[in-house]
């Protein structure tokens, strides 16, 4: 929405600040949820007076999950296959706010599938840091069928069902700092 | 292309052995099946061995993996699973996991047994277990039952249809590498 991304951020370009920023992924597992995160991960966040485009990437090697053989596992062709699809992206170009809620209609690549996504999420306001960078937030989540993007892999439990949900809610946490 | 046959069993006539001895033979040109006979020598896992210097057969088999484009196996079913050996062997290769040379190698699975259901259910754990490894495993299957009836001395398989299946399994395992050599190459340019 051309009128409401002026609001998202002043106009510029917004990269994002990989330290302080968390792309990471939700999903039922057993009696809980399991959580992984992915450490090496690069955005923008473009603002124009015509709208706003974001674009992101995250590097399936850096996947981690607090166990290296786990790890090898999501790397693998039975889940991620970093190999052959050795990124998640994702891009969007709609973006829609209500004071600080932001609607985020999207496509997010997983394994080489491409599909639409609808985020929701917050925008913080942007202020100015003690180094005098000014910085942007936004928290943004969508959840998505992993199937769909061919990551099927699942083990039935002794009383029978998955022990793993298919519904995968990914979870970014964004800073941004306005580009010199 | 380089293809590393293992069978799960050690038995001198064995039924997978001697398919995969044929197979050998009858692949297209431009493809090489190398039978590899050390499982018999690969000790019991334990991570105590399996330091800087892993047991000579263990070091040989990950060699040779490494060195293949692809691993096809032939195994029987032991009550119901994978032989011992053929597990103990991939267990071996399978560390460190993040590392074997079985991650990402295309991988495919077959099966003969002197029962009726061809080592289905091992076959199908074989594929988890590698699955887990990190293989790239085919979905192709051959499953060959009443070997005795299905496999010749020579270890040609009798029934066109089980031919058919193991050309559409052997065709899929090139597939799975000539996909893998080109997907770098495109990730590398």
């Amino acid at each position: 929405m051309t009128g409401s991304a002026l609001t998202l951020a002043p106009a510029g370009t917004w990269q994002l600040d990989p330290t302080h920023s968390t792309v990471g992924f939700e999903v039922p597992y057993l009696p809980g949820t399991f959580r992984g995160r992915f450490h090496e991960i690069e955005g923008a966040l473009d603002v124009s007076e015509d709208g706003a485009a974001l674009n992101g990437s995250a590097k399936v090697a850096s996947v981690d999950v607090r166990d290296e053989n786990l790890a090898a596992h999501l790397r693998s062709p039975d889940f991620f296959d970093a190999e052959r699809h050795p990124e998640l992206r994702f891009s969007a170009n709609e973006i829609e706010l209500d004071g600080e809620a932001v609607q985020v209609r999207g496509e997010v690549t997983i394994k080489g599938v491409t599909k639409p996504v609808d985020v929701e999420g917050t925008v913080t306001a942007p202020l100015t840091d003690s180094h005098g960078n000014e910085r942007v937030g936004l928290r943004l989540s969508t959840t998505v069928d992993r199937t769909d993007f061919g990551v099927s892999w699942n083990m039935d439990l002794p009383a029978g069902g998955p022990a793993l949900g298919n519904d995968v809610t990914i979870v970014a946490e964004l800073y941004f700092v306005k580009a010199a | 292309m380089k293809v590393l046959g293992i069978s799960g069993s050690l038995r001198r006539d064995s039924y997978n052995t001697r398919l995969l001895r044929d197979a050998a033979k009858r692949v297209p040109k431009g493809l090489d099946i190398e039978l590899w006979e050390g499982l018999k020598a690969v000790p019991p896992y334990d991570e105590d061995d399996d330091g800087n210097e892993a047991p000579a057969a263990v070091t040989a088999l990950r060699e040779a993996i490494a060195g293949a484009d692809a691993v096809l196996i032939a195994t029987p079913e032991y009550n119901s699973s994978i032989p011992g050996a053929l597990k103990n062997a991939l267990d071996w290769v399978s560390r460190p996991l993040a590392t074997n040379p079985l991650r990402n190698k295309p991988v495919a699975v077959v099966g003969v047994s002197t029962g009726a259901f061809g080592a289905v259910w091992s076959q199908a754990e074989l594929r988890k277990v590698l699955g887990t490894i990190g293989a790239r495993v085919v979905d192709g299957e051959l499953a060959v039952g009443h070997a005795a009836s299905k496999i010749a001395d020579d270890g040609k398989l009798t029934e066109q249809s089980a031919c058919d299946a193991f050309g559409m399994v052997i065709g899929q395992l090139t597939d799975a590498v000539e996909a893998r050599t080109a997907a770098n190459e495109e990730i590398a340019a």
